[in-house]
């Protein structure tokens, strides 16, 4: 039962932050260059901007939701199973939602890099 | 791609892998949170180690959304993977833990993504045209002001 548990956490964590990630990639888009706007209109601007735009609002009431399924995850389960199951799905994840939501130019180099990371991340909970 | 910004990356790299580290060291402190008393969780965010870890995770926040704001988010996330590799290093050389042929592996596979990745652009067109509408809403917004 607590290796179901574990696993439904796993499968909460990645949608939150997958949901998460694609959300506060638009804001910040949108945002524009931080370092940027901080040297040209200084930091409350910047501060401001982030906060009141409405993707970052929802970003981060769905990493808020990944977080406390990561403690939730971290006490049912080892942290060498949740945090590399956690973050190689998310990798691939974020690569499928990225070209499909966010219209990024995932090119083959890309793909493969996320592949490469989420393999290599499964291998280091081995 | 200019000094600061690999400064930036390399920041959510250490932030976010030492964060997760000390708020795995919390947990397990506080130990399981069974299902019929999920309200626990809350009390855990008292625990140092928990608390030490959130402080850290706000600086991997800050570094990440910096970095979201001039690059992919296929871009970032590989690129900042550099992380594991760094602790599976502190891992092996300063908690002297023993690291298995397959995490060698692993690292390497991190390594290759992060080298294949790093060789790109950092931003394609999505973010262009993202700013491109924002500079557009602003200035209609600005010119109804």
């Amino acid at each position: 039962m607590k290796h179901a548990y574990t696993w439904g956490a796993i499968a909460v964590i990645v949608v939150a932050s997958v949901t998460g990630d694609v959300l506060m990639s638009r804001a910040m888009k949108q945002v524009g260059d931080v370092g940027e706007l901080w040297r040209k209109r200084g930091m409350l601007v910047v501060i401001g901007r982030v906060l009141r735009h409405p993707y970052f609002v929802l970003g981060i009431l769905a990493m808020a939701i990944a977080f406390f399924s990561l403690l939730f995850g971290l006490s049912w389960g080892d942290v060498s199973l949740v945090a590399p199951a956690t973050a190689s799905l998310t990798f691939v994840g974020n690569a499928a939602a990225a070209k499909v939501l966010r219209h990024e130019h995932v090119d083959q180099r890309r793909w493969i890099a996320a592949c490469l990371v989420a393999c290599g991340v499964a291998l280091l909970a081995a | 791609m200019t000094f600061r910004k690999y400064l930036v990356l390399a920041g959510v790299a250490v932030f976010g892998s030492v964060g997760d580290s000390l708020l795995s060291r919390g947990m397990k402190e506080v130990g399981n949170i069974s299902i019929h008393n999920l309200q626990a969780v809350f009390l855990a965010v008292r625990d140092p180690w928990i608390i030490s870890g959130i402080l850290l995770l706000f600086a991997f926040f800050a570094a990440y959304m910096t970095a979201l704001s001039w690059a992919d988010l296929t871009y970032v996330l590989p690129a900042t993977s550099v992380g594991y590799v760094l602790l599976a290093l502190i891992a092996k050389f300063i908690l002297h833990e023993q690291v298995t042929p397959g995490r060698w592996l692993g690292i390497l596979l991190i390594t290759a993504g992060v080298g294949f990745v790093a060789g790109g652009p950092a931003l394609t067109h999505a973010g262009h045209h993202d700013q491109l509408a924002d500079h557009a809403e602003v200035a209609s917004v600005g010119g109804k002001s």
